[in-house]
């Protein structure tokens, strides 16, 4: 993407007039991106990007600024505008050694995108469509969605990290609406990993569709969720998403560092119930949120965050770890070129248990048994966050029974975790995700066994 | 930065490069942006950015393709035209598939650009970034910890242009100031926001945001998980914008066509109480959303989507407008140059009605002032209508605010809303989003707590 010598003199640039860091982080993205909707293929798009973001960050001032232009008077520009907004030092000039970072590929694709026809991805909608509706009469709207994407990233530093990363992503989502006498439900179902086209030959399309619009069919039977406090029962690999809402942000050092999470200076302590291990791995492939290397050029790492209920680690990035005179998790992700990289989650998951799943629902009287889980959302500092079911069913004497309708459920984190009280022994990851932070969104993949929290409250409104 | 002329001489251009039988549309769009960001008295972070990009949509009979490149280099815009030609051939036939085409509505007269901005110094920006954090800290001696206090600007020039005759410019420039507090008092912690937004420095009222971020985080303290119950609900202006961006999306004519929305086949019928009127006007130069042209580069209009309780209108575009057997509302949107034009709201706002929140709280009596919302997007399920989200507030007990409360879920449908609502409030507040709001109280919430 850029000649090493020209990184090494932009660098130079960057810090021409003082300072304590520099990087350089350039990326070249390209994507394609098709849409069925109303039984027709409406869009096919595809897009480039490339660009570089450079940052300069003297005492405990970052100054960063970005160009489109790869060419070394675009970047040493960048480089300037980047120091002048780190503030000004005290001059001096710099020799960055570069040496390059290895890290092992978390998985090796065989199909790129680019060598498959668009009309062997748009097949896949097509045929993702017909399934669908061959479900039933009520299935009143289909729509389908293909994306690839191939970011390639190069990221260079004053400390002399010279890293490369090529990350291939592939997914498909199905998205089905039945109507009924009680109105619209929808039913969607999402698959995507760090992978190639090869994603296809995992995942059965027509299978995956037929399971959207049941959900939706499932769904127009279902009656209000409840209202109140209860058991619930989350299905393995259906919701991870609790534990990067109840306490994965909490864990990201930015938060530790400004004193605005529920976990800080809680290391060692036990913050969950004893069964609890979670884990954040990025080198976890061929997942959604697998990568080599961070956004910073730090080789990602297996990180266990609680380990038997007690606080074993923070998530940290390059700018929080050399605060604390450590070293980075290589959890320091961006967006794209246009923002500063930040603390962000990668895979991050609940390790097994020894129950028997069945067992968990036939030993809870009544419940709520959570089939599928939507987004969420949490407040670091008090802990509280929301996440959406939507799919769930009651449990009454020990069996599931009726659907519900989607509603949030709230919690306070540590109070959930400590809250667990049996964890099976099923682990599955989930749908990717897209977790969204202070503006950026980047890909996360969750997963986590069967599990139990004895008590949480239910959004729903019946009476 | 370069004047939307040049942006729209590039846009003509590659409209003009259509082949027979062929439709192009280019949309270019050029930014800058600064933020910064100040923590414990020092600069934390502070970037600037410049951006520009094309989006290039072509029309080659029935089937349409798209493409978009985050540079204007002439070989890559070039490539980018090639691409969206490609892209259209795996497109399935649609009749109704087509650009705008001029439509002889004039374009609003207002003028969203703010020299004053262009030429406002990134210290004196940095300044009131590093004021507004050491603001919220004097607020009140139980403020903790101020998570991030920001100053925010944007200026944007797009144009666009097609084959069928549309050429079109704006421009506009924005700036927020905004903070979020940590309050603590033993071990409890609460938090809260305030902010500011407006098109030039002048506009914005720091002290307004301090005070916001001071008392929303403070008022918390002590909150407790409240036992379930139904009751009425005063949502706070911030709030209600969220609810009404979210109805926006079911007054969407694509989604009225793909069956889709929950009031497809309510034209004309009373949907809410008889007091509220809903209107999207992005001509109003107010608005956070104002803009001359929509995406499509149709002049943009004061649209009324219900009055007096009546569904009035869907929003279209140019494509589900055709598709209805009706004229584009001059809806279209994008997400900048990376996607085609949709359809949504811009502007959207309930005309404000002649209660304060005070007089609302009075008139509610017992009931729930809600503060914040969560979860918007995992528990609000705009086709089937539920509603339901994690929320923060105050009680409202003998008319007034009492005690603070936390950790519970309000839940509804958004039917049931519009039909429950009991008091708007004549507090319009301005906030960045596509929706203005008012303090809004709704009857027969479920509140799930302990």
């Amino acid at each position: 993407m850029i000649e090493e010598p020209v990184v090494t003199r932009v660098l130079g640039a960057a810090l021409r007039t003082g300072g304590d860091f520099a990087e350089v982080f350039a990326e070249d993205r390209r994507g394609t991106a098709a849409r069925l909707d109303d039984g027709r293929v409406e869009d096919m798009s595809s897009g480039r990007e490339r660009g570089a973001g450079i940052r300069v960050i003297v005492g405990d001032t970052t100054g960063f600024a970005h160009t489109a232009d790869l060419s070394e008077s675009g970047l040493l520009a960048a480089a300037e505008a980047a120091a002048a907004a780190a503030h000004q030092g005290g001059g001096g000039t710099r020799e960055v050694a570069l040496k390059r970072v290895s890290a092992p590929a978390p998985y090796q694709v065989t199909q790129y995108p680019e060598d498959v026809t668009k009309a062997t991805k748009v097949e896949l909608l097509h045929r993702a469509d017909e399934a669908a509706r061959t479900v039933g009469g009520a299935i009143r709207q289909v729509s389908a969605t293909y994306g690839d994407s191939r970011r390639r990233i190069l990221v260079a530093n004053s400390e002399g990290t010279l890293a490369t990363d090529d990350q291939v992503k592939t997914r498909f989502a199905i998205s089905c609406v039945a109507a009924g006498d009680t109105g619209m439900q929808t039913g969607r179902e999402s698959i995507g990993l760090t992978v190639g086209f090869e994603l296809f030959d995992r995942y059965d399309i027509e299978e995956l569709a037929r399971a959207a619009a049941q959900r939706a069919l499932t769904k127009l039977a279902a009656r209000p969720a409840p209202s109140g406090t209860l058991p619930v029962v989350i299905k393995a690999g259906s919701g991870g998403v609790l534990f990067h809402e109840a306490c994965g942000h909490g864990l990201e050092a930015d938060h530790i560092f400004k004193d605005s999470s529920v976990f800080a200076g809680r290391m060692g302590e036990l913050v969950a119930s004893p069964l609890v291990t979670l884990v954040d791995d990025g080198t976890m492939g061929p997942e959604w949120g697998a990568l080599a290397v961070d956004d910073e050029g730090h080789p990602t790492g297996r990180n266990v965050l609680i380990e038997n209920g007690r606080l074993t680690e923070y998530m940290w990035d390059g700018l929080r770890a050399r605060k604390q005179g450590r070293t980075s998790t290589g959890n320091g992700r961006r967006e794209s070129y246009q923002h500063l990289p930040m603390v962000r989650m990668t895979n991050t998951f609940v390790t097994n248990g020894a129950e028997d799943p069945e067992e968990i629902v036939r030993q809870t009287p009544n419940g709520v048994y959570v089939a599928q889980l939507g987004g969420g959302q949490v407040n670091t500092a008090t802990g509280d966050f929301v996440f959406g079911m939507t799919e769930a069913y009651l449990i009454e004497n020990g069996r599931i029974t009726e659907p519900l309708r989607d509603a949030n459920l709230i919690g306070n984190g540590p109070e959930v975790l400590r809250n667990i009280d049996v964890i099976g022994n099923d682990f599955d990851m989930g749908w990717p995700g897209t977790c969204g932070k202070q503006g950026q969104g980047v890909p996360v993949g969750d997963g986590q066994p069967t599990l139990r929290v004895s008590a949480l409250t239910v959004g729903g409104t019946a009476r | 930065m370069t004047a939307p002329e040049e942006l729209l001489e590039l846009a003509v251009k590659v409209a003009g490069w259509a082949r027979d039988g062929e439709q192009v549309e280019a949309f270019v769009a050029q930014g800058s942006e600064t933020e910064i960001r100040v923590f414990g008295g020092e600069v934390e972070s502070l970037s600037s950015a410049q951006s520009a990009g094309i989006g290039v949509r072509v029309v080659v009979g029935t089937r349409q393709g798209f493409a978009y490149a985050g540079t204007l280099d002439p070989d890559v815009v070039a490539e980018t035209l090639a691409e969206a030609r490609d892209n259209a051939g795996f497109a399935t036939p649609d009749e109704w598939v087509g650009l705008a085409s001029p439509d002889g509505v004039a374009p609003a007269d207002i003028d969203l650009w703010r020299d004053d901005l262009d030429s406002y110094a990134s210290a004196d920006k940095v300044t009131r970034a590093l004021e507004l954090e050491a603001a919220v800290r004097a607020g009140d001696p139980r403020i903790r910890q101020v998570e991030s206090a920001e100053w925010g600007d944007a200026a944007v020039a797009s144009a666009v242009a097609t084959s069928t005759g549309i050429t079109a410019t704006s421009r506009r420039t924005a700036c927020y100031v905004s903070a979020y507090a940590i309050a603590g008092e033993g071990s409890d912690t609460q938090t809260g926001g305030g902010y500011s937004v407006g098109r030039a420095p002048g506009d914005l009222d720091d002290a307004k945001a301090a005070h916001d971020a001071v008392e929303r985080a403070t008022r918390l303290l002590g909150a407790t998980k409240p036992p379930s119950a139904h009751l009425t609900v005063v949502l706070e202006p911030r709030i209600t914008a969220s609810l009404l961006s979210i109805l926006a999306g079911t007054l969407d004519g694509e989604s009225v066509l793909k069956g889709r929305s929950l009031f497809a086949d309510r034209l004309g019928e009373t949907v809410s109480v008889p007091g509220l009127t809903l209107v999207d006007d992005p001509t109003d130069p107010d608005a956070y959303g104002a803009t001359r042209y929509d995406a499509e580069g149709l002049a943009t209009r004061r649209n009324v989507l219900v009055a007096g309780g009546v569904l009035q209108q869907f929003l279209y575009n140019t494509y589900a407008a055709r598709r209805a057997g009706t004229a584009s509302t001059g809806s279209a949107v994008r997400a900048g140059y990376k996607s085609g034009p949709g359809t949504g709201a811009r502007a959207l706002t309930v005309l404000p009605g002649t209660l304060s929140p005070q007089e609302i709280y009075a008139l509610v009596g017992d009931g729930l002032l809600v503060q914040s919302v969560s979860g918007l997007h995992s528990g609000v399920n705009p086709v089937s209508g539920d509603f339901s989200v994690g929320a923060e507030g105050v009680m409202i007990r003998g008319g007034a605010l009492a005690e603070p409360v936390r950790e519970f879920t309000i839940a509804s449908s958004i039917q049931r809303m519009l039909q429950g609502v009991v008091a708007i409030g004549s507090d319009l507040e301005r906030l960045p989003a596509a929706a203005a709001g008012v303090t809004l109280a709704i009857s027969d919430l479920s509140l799930s707590g302990s």
